[in-house]
């Protein structure tokens, strides 16, 4: 790939503005259209036109394994959290209300943090399943895969029921 | 500002809600713990507070009746309300029930099955299949619940690719088109109802639906309901995702599935067809199949005999009990289909007696599984003295399904074949009585293997399973002997929700304020269950 260099040139160049973009929708997405899914795709999407010219093993580098599967379950929590702070602060789940003095704002405040967790997650995703099918989704964690040991039961049979049955 | 409300009332109020909601916000946290051990406990705790929570609510139920709950704090027919009813407690025990049971028992099925690295995401998946389920039942939005039905529908997709053989993969894919077609059906369906009412609230449909009942919309899309939901279910001729599924998940997802899943899509059918739909009687203008008999009740009956008798002949245990389930559905939908008091009894509390028998039959195949390997007939010459505890109870399971006096399967016969007889269908009865019939040949192969059989003399020594698994097994095949003798819960709890479910008005609907919210909670109550848009 070294030697495509307007690809490379333009994609460095266009990455920028689709990474701004996807923030405009993401934080405007309260007035007007679109929201956490939208610029969650659009962020995503840099990170795939990235990986489409340098590679999946440099696209690793930018988006580790270790950043992308936890922001899949921080997005979730950030969402679900929202539901419970407004349960604490005696509103209904999700009611914004209670978030802050004024009911308005914190209307406001609710619809920003959970679109921000659906963004959050729908972005993780879009890139951990995109670099899983480019192939490079690193095993480096492999570990002992050795389940018998711990309960103590027989490895032999472990084996024999990794056989197929041929039904 | 701030109501400064004490922490019990808090709970109390928002309960319908954390059933939910609890499970969903514990399935990330998982993630992120590493060790196998501490998932399973955590995911553990978990289970064990939905089942407080599901019990808690029953109660109140009991106490006060039908109540809802408003998502946000928007009013029923605009925002999402959450309504627990009669038949919703009686499904939520179950499914939580179930879910806490068959976690005590996956700690070392899991550890043996699952790759270590991969055991965190598994317990992931498995809370969020429990927060779909869960949110099926509480839910009282039509759209709202096809987003749960996703939520299980992928995560147990997932859960069944999970499984070592890799034959679970094209299982799984199997599962996801079938599955994917049943939810597209059914969300065709509402985006029909939604197209003549212009609301998705269960309640407020069946008050507008009797108006525009005669159209060729809604019958388009009851059509569409009916076919949705029963892929869903596995009911006869749409079944063919059901055996591979079972067959090749891991032994855990396995028994959790069969016990909940299909469950709850007979739930849903249930709920879709007998309330939102029930005051134009959708269920009972479905085609008539042969002379008088109804499409359902139809393929319930083709089911109960076609699912025993292919079993009869499946070498492969886990296939065999899954075909099984095929004829158990079968049960179900005929009890349903006969729209009595007595048959919807009989339909309902057959569904939760089935989810006892499975639960332990699948939780005993998997402990199998664990100390001897693929659980086919041919291997287990003598497994009832090789591993007597865990055959034991499975034997309470195997004689439950046939409908022994004694067990909860002779309850639910008893109330069909009741059902049946009081309404003159003797083709009915006789139908639940050959293929009983048809399941005392399919366990009797297994038992003569188990019993009456000597283990190979080069047989490996096999020891019975870690204590973990078998309290849960040995409870739940306690259950089924308890509930079979002591009938006041099941078919007290089946009984109300039937009389219930048949006799649903939408007026007659449920209250729209917690009733314990305004009594405990110091008079700052009715301030804070306000309107989404006024708090102050």
């Amino acid at each position: 790939m070294r030697l495509y260099s307007v690809l490379r040139t333009s994609t460095k160049l266009l990455m920028p503005p689709i990474m701004l973009f996807a923030l405009y929708v993401q934080f405007h997405g309260d007035y007007g259209p679109g929201g956490g899914f939208q610029a969650g795709v659009i962020f995503a999407v840099a990170f795939i036109v990235f990986t489409l010219i340098f590679g999946p093993v440099r696209a690793r580098q930018v988006a580790p394994r270790w950043v992308t599967t936890p922001m899949c379950a921080v997005g979730v929590l950030l969402y679900a959290g929202v539901g419970l702070a407004t349960l604490l602060m005696g509103g209904e789940y999700l009611n914004y209300n209670v978030l802050a003095h004024d009911p308005h704002h914190g209307q406001h405040l609710g619809i920003l943090l959970v679109e921000l967790g659906v963004g959050i997650t729908v972005w993780a995703v879009m890139v951990s399943i995109f670099l899983a099918f480019v192939g490079h989704d690193g095993d480096d964690e492999e570990e002992d895969d050795d389940p018998a040991s711990a309960w103590g039961c027989d490895e032999g049979t472990l084996i024999d029921a990794r056989e197929d049955d041929r039904a | 500002m701030i109501p400064s409300l004490n922490a019990s009332t808090v709970l109390v109020q928002n309960l319908p809600a954390l059933q939910v909601v609890l499970p969903l916000f514990a399935a990330p946290l998982c993630l992120f713990m590493r060790p196998p051990r501490l998932a399973w406990l955590f995911a553990l705790a978990v289970a064990g507070a939905t089942f407080a929570i599901a019990v808690v609510l029953t109660g109140t139920v009991q106490q006060v009746g039908a109540f809802s709950y408003e998502m946000g704090g928007w009013a029923a027919p605009w925002g999402i309300e959450y309504v627990i009813d009669p038949l919703d407690t009686l499904m939520l025990c179950l499914v939580t029930g179930i879910a806490l049971l068959v976690l005590i028992y996956a700690g070392p099925s899991v550890e043996a099955e699952i790759p270590r690295r991969l055991i965190p995401q598994f317990y992931v998946l498995y809370l969020l299949c429990l927060t779909g389920l869960l949110g099926m039942v509480a839910t009282g939005d039509v759209f709202n619940l096809f987003v749960f039905l996703e939520i299980s529908s992928l995560s147990s997709y997932a859960l069944v690719a999970m499984g070592r053989d890799p034959r679970a993969l094209t299982a799984a894919y199997r599962y996801l088109i079938l599955g994917s077609l049943g939810a597209t059906f059914y969300v065709i369906g509402i985006g029909l109802l939604y197209m003549m009412t212009g609301t998705l609230n269960m309640e407020d449909l069946a008050r507008r639906l009797p108006e525009v009942a005669d159209t060729r919309t809604i019958s388009v899309a009851i059509a569409f309901l009916a076919v949705g939901l029963s892929l869903k279910l596995a009911l006869f001729p749409l079944h063919k995702w059901l055996p591979g599924a079972y067959t090749h998940a891991p032994s855990v997802v396995t028994a959790f599935l069969a016990a909940t899943a299909t469950k709850v899509a007979v739930y849903v059918l249930v709920r879709i067809f007998f309330t939102v739909l029930g005051p134009i009687e959708a269920f009972q203008t479905l085609p008539v199949a042969v002379h008088e008999t109804q499409v359902v009740s139809f393929l319930a009956i083709v089911a109960m005999l076609s699912g025993s008798a292919v079993a009869i002949f499946q070498p492969n245990l886990k296939r065999l009990f899954a075909y099984s389930s095929i004829a158990q559905i079968g049960y179900m939908m005929l009890g349903i289909s006969m729209v009595s008091v007595t048959g919807m009894t009989a339909g309902l509390v057959h569904m939760v007696n089935h989810a006892m028998m499975k639960g332990v039959v699948f939780m005993a195949l998997g402990a199998i599984v664990l100390r001897v390997g693929r659980p086919r007939i041919e291997r287990l010459d003598g497994i009832g003295y090789r591993m007597p505890v865990t055959f034991a109870a499975f034997l309470i399971a195997a004689l439950s399904l046939i409908g022994v006096p004694g067990t909860v399967g002779f309850i639910s016969k008893l109330y069909l074949i009741k059902a049946a007889l009081a309404d003159q269908h003797w083709i009915m009865a006789a139908a639940v009585v050959v293929s009983s019939c048809l399941a005392i040949i399919y366990i009797w192969r297994i038992l003569e293997v188990a019993y009456m059989r000597s283990p190979p003399a080069d047989a490996p020594k096999v020891r019975e399973a870690p204590l973990v698994m078998l309290v849960p097994l040995c409870a739940l095949a306690l259950a089924n002997v308890y509930f079979g003798l002591d009938t006041r819960y099941t078919v007290g709890l089946a009984d109300s929700a039937a009389e219930f479910i048949l006799n649903y008005q939408p007026d007659a609907g449920p209250a729209f304020e917690h009733p314990l919210f305004d009594g405990g909670a110091h008079g700052q109550a009715g301030e804070t269950s306000g309107q989404g848009g006024g708090h102050e």
